[in-house]
């Protein structure tokens, strides 16, 4: 019999029974709530009579809707207000622990998670967002859902499942200098387009995956479901225990040791079968820059903006055609004469300390361009932003001219008071590029974090291993 | 959940790939905490000229007439016909909701995203995957005939053209079921509770750390 993939592994271990045609009914070992897909499966609760399953496998915050400036004055928008303000009294009536806007643990859940030591390798992770791929990256099965699954969830801790087709992406060589997380996730949907994860759940291996860092993978990890995967994941090794060690909920004493033992076999089998293989070099990865409006619209900031009419597909070539009008990009374009009018840093994909600090890097001594009318940094949580204050990181941001902003997810997806105004192009370190994901009529190009800064400093995109 | 049998009804061709669910309801209407009322807003960018917001009178806002839900007899339609990868993006239920509450029944495309198409049966909403050449057969026959009218029979796994011709397609025995009888998810799992409480307790013993969700 051929070895399990770490896939195989992780579902095996969490599958309480199965129906005949397969579909299985999955234990979950963590939920996640924010404000937006939750308040229906908490009246969906309330109406059926029914209660949480186990509180304790469940941690909420609000994080879309929640002002990014002086929260002293609560949400200006009312209706926002309602669906943070629903949200207290949901985790209030049901006993639910949540972190709310005052607490200096708040955040994006993605961003809060991980940091808390709550997802933990091993562990089945849900939420009521596709993003929940971020906490495969622990070598967790971590994956988004629907609002009624959410109330399955909390109601029967676990969820009817189909197991997925299992596919590798191995990212083999190293690195070269300038080149992230971000580039190599964009690359990676550039290979395999926006639906070619679909029906699979992704492992992302390969030299390249272990020198990333924690945060780093969960870059990678958070866009799986960008590829078309609900779940991505990333084996467990040195790091992953590294990273976990010490967070507040982590098993801690004996609890720790078997814990480690137990993750120290998650990982596939060197003879275990994928049903897809993808390999990349990561050495020919360069800084990546999205023209379009799908994030497979993508291409190294040296090229330029493709031109529909060499495209063989007419369905893609048709799809090109709508995305540059939307765009306002003319083929041919070199992506280094775009020119952004704002500069988003922030987002579950981008707003872990090491971003903050990558982009820090490329930013110091500098002053953004005159041309822009803005550029902004939104920390991940609060504690991200308590520890780039602690390095200084806000001091070299508003001094070059940067805002510094309170955590959540801002103009990620433009639900709060945060975003694009018609027409305006943004240089973005989120995940998606679709039209009015920043604000209607809005222009997203994604790209990572240095790349942003540098594009803040020059007034275009520029390649960050030429500064 | 309102059970799903048979239907026949008028075809809407949205002739798109990735056809996202940012597009199908964006976000400025996901601040509602109901799940119903977003019928009016399915894809509103598309839909109208001027930029819309919860609350607004819908009826009072300019129509794009070149989006083919603002046309008749498609303002009608109940069967949505759509390219590969409908529904990727935000895993947001709402855009099902949209669909249902504007009268949509059935979608039909080449390949969904995976949330999407789990998220429609448990609301009713049928995801019919049909291989790409019929599906551009589809979009033919529709362009030639505005107003044709399909019948979907989930029980036989068919959709029936005018003509007579029967397009079967695939679907789980288990949701099939489910939405042929109108089930709820959640009582169904629960008369397996006494299994899970048995998992849970193996597991606690086998990985204790699982079992301590507090915080130091
Ligand atoms: S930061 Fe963006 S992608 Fe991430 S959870 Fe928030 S809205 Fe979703």
């Amino acid at each position: 019999m051929a070895g399990k993939t770490l896939y195989d592994k992780l579902w095996d271990a969490h599958v309480v029974r199965t129906e005949d045609d397969g579909t299985a009914l999955l234990y979950i070992d963590r939920q996640l709530v924010h404000e937006v897909t939750s308040p229906q499966a908490f009246e969906g609760l309330r109406l059926a009579g029914r209660q949480p399953w186990r509180r304790d496998a469940v941690l909420a915050t609000a994080d879309h809707n929640v002002p990014t400036t002086d929260r002293s004055k609560g949400i200006a928008d009312p209706v926002s207000r309602i669906q943070v303000e629903t949200l207290d009294r949901n985790c209030n009536e049901f006993r639910i622990q949540e972190f709310g806007m005052a607490d200096r643990r708040q955040g994006i859940v993605h961003v809060v998670g991980p940091e808390e030591g709550f997802t933990l390798p091993g562990m089945t992770v849900v939420c009521g967002d596709s993003h929940t791929s971020t906490h495969g990256a622990l070598g967790a099965l971590a994956f988004g859902i629907g609002t009624s699954e959410v109330e399955h969830v909390l109601a029967t801790q676990t969820l009817l499942q189909k197991k997925s087709r299992s596919m590798l992406v191995r990212v083999d060589g190293e690195l070269g200098k300038g080149v992230t997380a971000k580039d190599v996730v964009l690359a990676i949907i550039g290979e395999i387009g926006t639906a070619g994860g679909t029906g699979y759940a992704i492992e992302f291996g390969g030299d390249v995956l272990r020198q990333l860092s924690v945060e780093g993978r969960m870059t990678v990890c958070n866009m799986a479901i960008e590829a078309g995967a609900r779940a991505g994941m990333v084996a467990v090794d040195d790091k992953t225990i590294d990273y976990v060690r010490g967070r507040p909920f982590a098993p801690r004493g004996e609890h720790w040791e078997a814990a480690v033992e137990a993750w120290r076999d998650l990982h596939s089998d060197p003879d275990a079968r994928f049903d897809r293989t993808v390999v990349l070099d990561g050495s020919r990865i360069e800084p990546t820059v999205s023209w379009g409006t799908s994030p497979e619209m993508v291409a190294p900031v040296g090229e330029r903006v493709p031109d529909p009419d060499a495209e063989s597909d007419p369905v893609k070539a048709e799809g090109m055609r709508k995305a540059l009008a939307y765009m306002g990009l003319e083929p041919g374009t070199p992506i280094t004469e775009i020119r952004p009018d704002r500069v988003f840093i922030g987002s579950c994909t981008n707003s872990r300390i090491e971003d903050l600090r990558a982009a820090a890097e490329v930013v110091r001594g500098h002053h953004v361009d005159p041309g822009l009318k803005q550029a902004m940094v939104v920390p991940g949580s609060g504690l991200v932003k308590q520890q780039a204050e602690q390095e200084g990181l806000d001091r070299v941001f508003t001094e070059a001219g940067f805002e510094w902003r309170e955590p959540g997810c801002s103009m990620c997806l433009a639900m709060n008071a945060d975003r694009l105004e018609p027409g305006e192009r943004c240089a973005s370190t989120s995940n998606r590029n679709f039209e009015g994901r920043q604000g209607q009529g809005g222009r997203t190009h994604l790209v990572s974090p240095a790349m942003a800064a540098a594009s803040a400093i020059a007034g275009h995109f520029t390649d960050v291993r030429a500064l | 959940m309102e059970p799903f049998k048979r239907m026949s009804g008028i075809v809407a061709p949205l002739d798109r790939s990735n056809v996202d669910t940012d597009a199908i309801i964006p976000k400025q209407f996901l601040k509602s905490v109901k799940r119903t009322g977003f019928g009016p807003n399915a894809f509103d960018d598309w839909r109208y000229l001027d930029a819309g917001g919860p609350g607004m009178d819908n009826s009072q806002r300019r129509k794009n007439p070149d989006f083919v839900l603002n046309q008749a007899p498609f303002d009608r339609a109940t069967i949505l016909l759509a390219r590969e990868n409908f529904g990727c993006g935000s895993s947001r239920e709402h855009a099902v909701w949209a669909l249902t509450d504007f009268g949509f029944r059935v979608v039909i495309a080449p390949s969904f995203a995976d949330i999407f198409f789990n998220n429609s049966f448990k609301n009713g909403l049928l995801p019919v995957v049909l291989p790409e050449d019929q599906v551009e057969a589809l979009f033919q026959a529709v362009r030639a005939e505005p107003g044709l009218e399909l019948t979907v029979d989930l029980a036989e796994q068919v959709v029936i053209r005018p003509d007579g011709e029967r397009l079967g397609f695939d679907v789980d025995s288990f949701r099939k079921h489910c939405l042929l009888e109108g089930l709820d998810d959640i009582g169904l799992t629960l008369q397996h509770a006494d299994e899970i409480r048995a998992y849970e307790k193996r597991r606690r013993e086998e990985a204790p750390w699982l079992f301590e969700g507090r915080g130091a």
